[in-house]
């Protein structure tokens, strides 16, 4: 293994990583407001947003993410739509795990009791008052830990950007092994950068949950 | 609205029913109950007696009949918005009481208590905390204002969860086999609550398999079976001297003695 070459090759790493980092961010967050309105849709009392919701999840779940990248990037212009690279694979995944994450919210928000909400019904509280004091707040607690595991995948998914040539981990080890034809060290690298930030996230899911937890 | 023709009594059933598709679960049901009456609906399982009752306040709609509670229907025939904001008001003047209790498990007995007075009467944090105070040591349970349902008993969160209705300041009280759940060393202590509030008069309709405590609070006791009231009467006639096969072939199984 050419530990002098990693030595060299890796600050060019660690920015690529950051701007992982900074697309899982993006992506997330994103992910998380496609997640949480698609839940609703999803729980609406009209149909015709529930159907909406429901093709969503369907059709971002039935597809390779890697799809719809390239549909975005590549063919967003045929359509009129030209995004550079780094918005294309941020709004691609973003809907992409948001669709994940509609399923993850929609059921934390099911598998709370049904006489919780009768309790609070009965008491007079609207249909939003009771989802809004004592449905969400015991769903939110519920839904940390698989909402945990829809970023961790997300953080992996941000590799499909390579392709379409964002400069983020992935597509640094390519382009390294390019030049110096050792990609068992390039790989090596990347893939123990990648290790940190799920490590790093992975701990701070779980304190939440923790926190959730007491009481 | 108010009718003052049609509904006489505090809280009135007429000609109730209710179906799932084929299947009848109500079927033709007049219930009568008078301010400050205690009434227990007793019956096997499946006899439609806790559907009866949840229809009352709506959680079950019936499919046809009538609903009043103190001259105003329950559930009248609105258009969805009003409907809405019609059941959430009436719904105010009647608490329940479920057989697994269905506190908020995510907040304190104090926070349980309060929530609703809170946001539906608008009450202030210290009004509202005066009532909780107030409506725990009714229950007995003033020392347990600031834990959470997790660390009570079965018989004590059931004991909340009535103070929690009572805090609504209800017109009418429904228990859903209220006891049902609980360990048979709790039940007293809940029993002894509902019997405070016998004594104060507060009207109640108790869906029930205890026998004896029917007998012993209640005015009126109604048999169900199969969807309809088979027969109904005082505590004295019913237990010691009912007239119908099916409802003494129900009591011979279930009266200890």
């Amino acid at each position: 293994m050419d530990i002098d070459l990693i030595l060299r090759v890796y600050p060019f790493f660690l920015q690529a990583a950051w701007l992982t980092i900074e697309l899982s961010v993006l992506t997330a967050i994103l992910g998380l407001t496609c997640g949480a309105l698609g839940a609703a849709a999803r729980m609406s009392r009209l149909a015709i947003l529930r159907w909406i919701a429901a093709a969503y999840v369907s059709v971002f779940r039935g597809t390779p993410a890697l799809i719809q990248i390239f549909i975005l990037y590549f063919g967003g212009p045929q359509i009129g739509i030209q995004l550079d690279s780094f918005a294309a694979g941020t709004i691609a995944l973003g809907v992409n795990i948001g669709a994940y994450m509609t399923e993850t919210i929609r059921g934390a928000i099911v598998s709370v009791d049904r006489g919780q909400t009768e309790a609070a019904r009965t008491l007079g509280l609207s249909r939003w008052e009771a989802m809004r004091k004592v449905i969400l707040p015991q769903a939110a607690r519920m839904m940390i830990r698989p909402l945990g595991v829809n970023i961790n995948a997300l953080i992996k998914g941000t590799a499909l950007v390579a392709p379409i040539s964002v400069i983020e981990l992935t597509y640094t080890a390519q382009r390294f092994i390019g030049s110096t034809y050792k990609p068992f060290e390039m790989f090596l690298v990347a893939g123990l950068l990648y290790m940190v930030i799920i490590y790093v996230v992975g701990q701070g899911i779980a304190w939440l949950d923790r926190r959730a937890r007491i009481q | 609205m108010l009718d003052h023709t049609a509904a006489q009594a505090f809280v009135t059933i007429k000609n109730a029913a209710k179906s799932y598709g084929t299947l009848e679960v109500l079927k033709n049901i007049n219930l009568s109950v008078e301010r400050g009456q205690i009434v227990a609906i007793i019956g096997p399982s499946g006899s439609g007696k806790s559907t009866l009752l949840r229809a009352i306040n709506e959680l079950d709609p019936l499919t046809s009949g009538e609903v009043w509670l103190e001259g105003v229907q329950i559930n009248r025939k609105l258009p969805p918005r009003q409907y809405e904001a019609h059941v959430n008001q009436v719904r105010q003047d009647i608490g329940m009481v479920f057989q697994h209790f269905n506190l908020f498990p995510h907040l304190t007995v104090r926070g349980n208590i309060t929530l609703a007075p809170r946001m539906l009467k608008g009450l202030s944090e210290a009004q509202a905390n005066a009532l909780a105070v107030e409506q725990l040591a009714k229950v007995g349970l003033s020392d347990k204002i600031d834990e959470y349902p997790s660390r009570l008993s079965g018989g004590q969160k059931q004991r909340v969860a009535i103070a929690r209705a009572l805090a609504m300041k209800p017109k009418v009280m429904l228990f859903d086999e209220a006891t049902s759940a609980l360990d048979p060393e709790l039940v007293e202590e809940v029993n002894l609550v509902m019997k405070q509030l016998a004594e104060e008069h507060m009207t109640m309709i108790i869906v029930t398999h205890e026998m004896d405590f029917a007998a012993s609070v209640c005015d009126r006791v109604l048999f169900m079976d199969q969807g309809v009231v088979v027969e109904e009467g005082p505590p004295s006639v019913m237990f010691q001297n009912p007239t119908q096969e099916r409802t003494r072939n129900f009591l011979r199984k279930h009266l200890s003695r």
